[in-house]
């Protein structure tokens, strides 16, 4: 078996030893079916109704959770091993330093996306069999979309993560840094966002720049992703206030994930190859 | 036929430190070689230039033929086991030869029979958070040896184990040797390791010291041997005079055995000699130890007067 697929079996396999991969399923399933029942509570009425505003409490849900969990399940990849001492084992086999990162990577983001695809899934089942929505078929669309995007969104994470653990010498300092990497993207990158808006009073040039800006952050193109092609009122303020007269390319939107996904890893693996062990 | 490893002018420098300096040094096949030197005297940076894991910065090594630095299909020929070696906790004995094998392209099959070899069979299905350092120092040889390496590396291979342990290990590195394999072993414990060795490269602050045969080494070392001898008591004071002259007596022992040092050159004659005397009951020759011969050609650490080279 080739080097990268076996180091990202293991890592696999470890993510589900670990207890990480049926928690996340778990959690995920709890989260999209406990949004699908309470969404409407504060209209006075539980139980599953509209489908467009399940998934968008879902997305801004998702938007918090699943970069937290991707940097949480890699961030320790590399620098876990250095400080385990195994790393100087792992780099006496045949295999190169940039395979070890690509199976780890590979690993991971199988392993979150195995558990958001089980969790939402097994979310919807639920919903279609307690009460299936009018339009199941256009349901089962837009949630495979979701699971879809938010396991890209995932790889983004993990692939930062990789390159956090392939930067730092000590796991404490990793987690610091993933925690920054993970406030900056979920909220500091957006609140800046905002502010810049409110400070330009409106300026239509500036105003121009922002539906450019959102897709310098991973986060909010798969926001933009899944919201966007939902139903009126079901966007989310900012998204909406900022591209209004916007529309975006699904495949550029996809496009822009998946190079969120690769640059890092990609960036932490050329790193980890310079480095001096 | 190739040394498993040669080094010509190697040099390794990290910044303004040398970690290791101008070493030329084969190792033969079907040997057993000790690698010593104090902590910091390049033994660690050494085992890295042959496992390619980092560049030389100067000279040439070539471990089997070829440049080790990033040739990733020739450390399927070599073995390695780490210093204090740890292992995934969470996976079991054989979960771990399992996965090394694969990466090594190793046959799985390999995988029990090793086990057994080293004494774990028993645990092989459990964790290896489970296992005793010993226990952990052994599954650590067993995936050194996986895929039948010409070249084995072993670093600090003792530790943790206990004496029956260290027999065996050291009996499983005598099969290596039988079985023309190369065999490099980092230890501290040069009594331990002694008698298992056929000869050894002795580092200190990154240049290398002697390298060669023990047989050699003593040889250029010409260290005099020592001489324990038991006299009768009547005759004890006549016999020390005699030796105090020859300028052969060292100590008188608090046990009453008389301490001899007798220059290489003399040995045998002084030997006779002392054999044939009737005030000797009972004498004992010891051969310069390793640690002698360590202490003579000055691998200690470097005192703290001394400019780091």
């Amino acid at each position: 078996m080739n080097p990268i697929l076996t180091v990202a079996a293991k890592e696999f396999r470890d993510d589900f030893r670990n207890r990480w991969t049926i928690a996340l399923t778990i959690l995920f399933a709890l989260l999209a079916l406990g949004i699908a029942w309470f969404g409407s509570a504060a209209a006075g009425r539980v139980g599953f109704t509209s489908f467009d505003a399940t998934l968008a409490s879902l997305t801004t849900l998702g938007a918090f959770v699943i970069p937290l969990i991707g940097l949480l399940i890699a961030y320790d990849s590399i620098v876990g091993e250095r400080d385990d001492g195994t790393l100087l084992l792992m780099l006496s086999y045949p295999l190169a330093r940039g395979q070890l990162v690509a199976g780890k990577f590979l690993g991971h983001c199988g392993a979150l996306a195995a558990a958001t695809l089980a969790g939402f899934g097994l979310a919807v089942a639920i919903m279609q069999w307690m009460q299936p929505p009018e339009q199941m078929m256009q349901a089962w669309l837009q949630i495979g979309r979701f699971i879809f995007s938010a396991s890209l969104l995932g790889a983004c994470f993990v692939g930062l993560a990789c390159l956090i653990s392939v930067q730092t010498t000590d796991k404490s300092r990793a987690a610091g840094l993933a925690l920054i990497g993970w406030l900056v993207s979920v909220v500091l990158f957006d609140l800046a966002l905002l502010a810049l808006l409110v400070i330009s009073g409106g300026n239509p040039l500036e105003r121009a720049v922002y539906p450019y800006l959102l897709l310098l952050n991973p986060v909010d193109v798969f926001r933009l992703v899944n919201l966007t092609t939902l139903g009126d009122g079901a966007g989310n303020d900012l998204l909406t206030g900022m591209t209004a007269h916007h529309t975006y390319s699904p495949t550029l939107l996809y496009a822009l994930l998946l190079v969120w996904a690769l640059a890092p890893f990609a960036w932490a693996m050329l790193a980890f190859r310079r480095k001096e062990i | 036929m190739n040394h498993p490893i040669e080094c010509h002018a190697l040099a390794k420098r990290y910044g303004e430190l040398a970690a290791l300096d101008g070493i030329d040094a084969r190792v033969p096949h079907g040997q057993v070689i000790g690698l010593l030197g104090h902590n910091g005297a390049g033994k660690s940076t050494l085992i890295k230039l042959i496992l390619g894991l980092i560049a030389p910065s100067g000279g040439r090594i070539e471990v089997l033929g070829q440049s080790p630095w990033r040739a990733h299909a020739l450390r399927r020929r070599i073995g390695y086991l780490p210093e204090s070696a740890t292992f995934y906790a969470s996976l079991t004995g054989r979960e771990l030869l399992d996965y090394l094998a694969r990466l090594k392209q190793a046959s799985r099959t390999q995988v029990t029979t090793l086990l057994e070899r080293v004494g774990l069979a028993h645990a092989a299905d459990r964790r290896i958070g489970t296992y005793s350092k010993g226990m952990r120092q052994r599954l650590g040889l067993a995936q050194a040896l996986l895929g039948s390496p010409e070249l084995v590396l072993l670093d600090e291979p003792t530790t943790g184990l206990d004496p029956q342990a260290t027999r065996e290990l050291y009996r499983i590195v005598g099969e290596l040797r039988a079985d023309g394999r190369c065999v490099l072993v980092s230890s501290h414990l040069l009594a331990e390791l002694e008698p298992h060795i056929d000869g050894a490269l002795i580092l200190r602050q990154g240049k290398l010291l002697a390298a060669g045969s023990l047989h050699a080494l003593g040889e250029q070392a010409a260290l005099p041997a020592q001489v324990l001898l038991r006299p009768r008591e009547p005759a004890m004071s006549e016999l020390i005079a005699r030796l105090e002259m020859g300028g052969l007596l060292t100590q008188t022992r608090p046990d009453g055995r008389l301490e001899l040092q007798v220059p290489r050159a003399s040995k045998l004659r002084v030997l006779r000699e002392l054999l044939a005397d009737p005030a000797v009951v009972d004498l004992d020759v010891r051969e310069p130890t390793l640690a002698q011969l360590y202490d003579w050609l000055g691998a200690g650490p470097p005192s703290t007067t001394e400019v780091p080279a």
